[in-house]
């Protein structure tokens, strides 16, 4: 940055900042710090009684993390996010060295970069009731299986536990490895040429330069990748949300921890809301940091 | 797919055989993404009676019929498509406008607070509006805002990831040198930045204009917590209504030609803009 001559200029930076500060102040930071301030309360409605508020302490946090609910749709959230984001790792690695391999010299990849990236754009909850209505008992792929006999009768995808987590997944993962592809070309673009040549020198096929060299150094995308998408990841809602019909079902295994939240909201308990909310926001902001650290490290590097 | 003429040994597998296994695999890939588009299309062709019999890949002669039926039944659609059309576009106005303005403002002025305030939009740039929903809600419902747009427009202005980007293509593209030339020209601050600065941001601008637009026309969960008069709702919330209510009764053309009509506005419009969409995702590299 360089220095303006005149002070008085200066005092221009601080008015341009007002619209952005004011706007933040209001609508998010004393939303979070309300939210915080809620988590201490005992404040819901039971019945038609309203209980509360009254202050509790670190009550709601006790009693939200001995409920065996939190921990159930926790573990839902991670194992939602791991089915998507295994194969997306897997096949956004594999597009990224082949879009970046020279010795390929793939056509077309403009139009094949176009439709990876498409499915990012769509409504998560149109897509979601899309697939409820393509996936269900008398749907057109229950329909096309029987077609081409591969079943006998109408499976119902929405009431075994392993299919409806596995569309979660698989939805996801459609909707976001397009956008991780482009992610990690980025990074092996900016990987030095001349590795690559030196490798070739020293007689490695390209197997193994994709192993020995752009592997290791694209840790520090690998790792950025990782984290945000743990982050997006527990965010999870819109997609179990509408194929669910907000019931996680079935027996509540696709239940997320943002619909638990959504819960909680609709039914005005807002102790137990705050609680997991402040939950949320301390893992959410341990990996942000994280993020932050390695994307500042890597700009030093 | 015939390039595998030129194809040179290369320890073991030939170019050429690797060059078909890639455009194999991501024909495959293709048809995963697509597929469902073009079943989407197929059944909003078709009438809820051949719906029933099956699927067949060939389209129907149904679409305007189903479109018709969509329009005038139970559903607000033509509410909902104007709500969401109005919130997503003046959200990417404010974003995009505003967040120019608070990226000037680090990127050209020297101040005392500048770096704190930097490293802080940085820091709460990864923050989900989840996590600040409850403190969100209550607020909106003490300002009697419930059933406003206000509350999902005007909260765009801060928006730490467009301001990033904005921040960085300044950094690429606008010198200090300029804005000092505006100034010895006499131009006020003000009007530097609105008649030399924005015109100079049009590229970004318009990327995250889109991002924003999009963002926003896909947004469910806040817009569900706010909005529950049947005319203020956007279409997300009509979609998920549609699940909820008893669909078995509803008429399926209709329910395709509804997915079909919250889903390929947004198609349109990036297959026109796709070059700079994608070019856009690498330069900002900040997404969920």
């Amino acid at each position: 940055m360089k220095k303006s001559k005149i002070v008085q200029y200066n005092k221009w930076g601080y008015i341009f900042l007002i619209p952005f500060m004011v706007v933040y102040l209001l609508f998010q930071l004393i939303p979070l710090i309300t939210t915080i301030w809620n988590s201490f309360f005992e404040n819901y409605l039971s019945g038609l009684m309203q209980v509360g508020p009254n202050f509790v302490g670190f009550g709601n946090y006790a009693d939200i993390l001995s409920n065996p609910d939190l921990w159930l749709y926790a573990g839902n959230t991670v194992i939602m996010w791991i089915l998507c984001f295994i194969p997306q790792l897997f096949f956004s690695l594999l597009l990224a060295a082949w879009f970046t391999d020279p010795s390929l010299r793939l056509k077309g990849q403009g139009f094949f970069k176009t439709v990876i990236y498409l499915p990012n754009l769509i409504m998560a909850s149109a897509f979601a009731m899309l697939f409820y209505t393509l996936f269900s008992v008398s749907g057109p792929i229950n329909s096309i299986l029987m077609q081409i006999g591969l079943f006998k009768e109408p499976f119902d995808f929405l009431q075994n536990i392993w299919a409806a987590r596995g569309l979660v997944g698989f939805m996801n993962f459609i909707m976001w490895f397009g956008n991780t592809t482009i992610l990690l070309m980025a990074g092996m673009m900016g990987i030095d040429p001349s590795l690559f040549e030196a490798a070739q020198v020293d007689g490695a096929n390209s197997t193994q330069i994709f192993f020995k060299v752009t592997l290791p150094l694209l840790k520090p995308i690998f790792i950025y990748v990782l984290i945000t998408s743990l982050i997006g990841g527990l965010q999870m809602f819109d997609v179990p949300q509408v194929l669910t019909k907000s019931t996680g079902d079935p027996m509540r295994t696709t239940l997320t921890l943002i619909m638990y939240l959504n819960k909680h909201l609709y039914s005005k308990n807002y102790g137990m809301g705050g609680a997991l909310s402040v939950l949320l926001f301390i893992i959410t902001a341990i990996l942000s940091l994280l993020v932050f650290r390695f994307s500042s490290g890597r700009k030093e590097a | 797919m015939n390039d595998t003429l030129n194809g040179k040994k290369q320890n073991g597998v030939s170019i050429g055989v690797r060059r078909l296994i890639a455009y194999v695999v991501l024909v495959l890939i293709v048809f995963m993404c697509l597929i469902w588009f073009y079943i989407l299309f197929i059944n909003s062709t078709r009438s809820n009676a051949e719906l029933t019999r099956g699927f067949t890949p060939l389209p129907s002669s149904y679409l305007f019929t189903n479109l018709d039926n969509l329009f005038h039944g139970s559903l607000p659609i033509w509410n909902g498509l104007f709500n969401s059309f109005f919130i997503a576009i003046t959200s990417a106005a404010l974003s995009t406008y505003f967040s120019t303005m608070t990226a000037y403002a680090i990127h050209v002025y020297d101040f005392k607070f500048k770096n704190a305030v930097f490293t802080f939009i940085l820091m709460v740039m990864m923050i989900p509006s989840q996590v600040t929903a409850l403190g969100f809600l209550q607020l909106v419902i003490n300002m009697g805002m419930e059933d406003n747009f206000i509350p999902l427009i005007v909260p765009q202005i801060a928006a730490p990831i467009t301001f990033f980007y904005m921040k960085q293509y300044m950094d690429s593209t606008l010198p200090i040198s300029l804005v000092e030339a505006a100034r010895i020209d006499g131009a006020g601050e003000f009007r530097t930045f609105n008649t030399i600065v924005l015109p100079l941001m049009k590229p970004a601008i318009a990327v995250q204009a889109i991002f924003t637009f999009v963002t926003s026309w896909n947004n469910y969960f806040i817009p569900s917590l706010i909005l529950h008069d049947d005319k203020m709702k956007t279409l997300p919330i009509l979609i998920a209504q549609l699940r909820s209510a008893d669909w078995l009764k509803f008429d399926m053309g209709q329910v395709y030609v509804m997915i079909a009509f919250s889903i390929f506005p947004v198609i349109l419009v990036y297959l026109v803009l796709s070059r700079h969409i994608i070019g856009g995702v690498t330069l900002g590299g900040v997404k969920g």
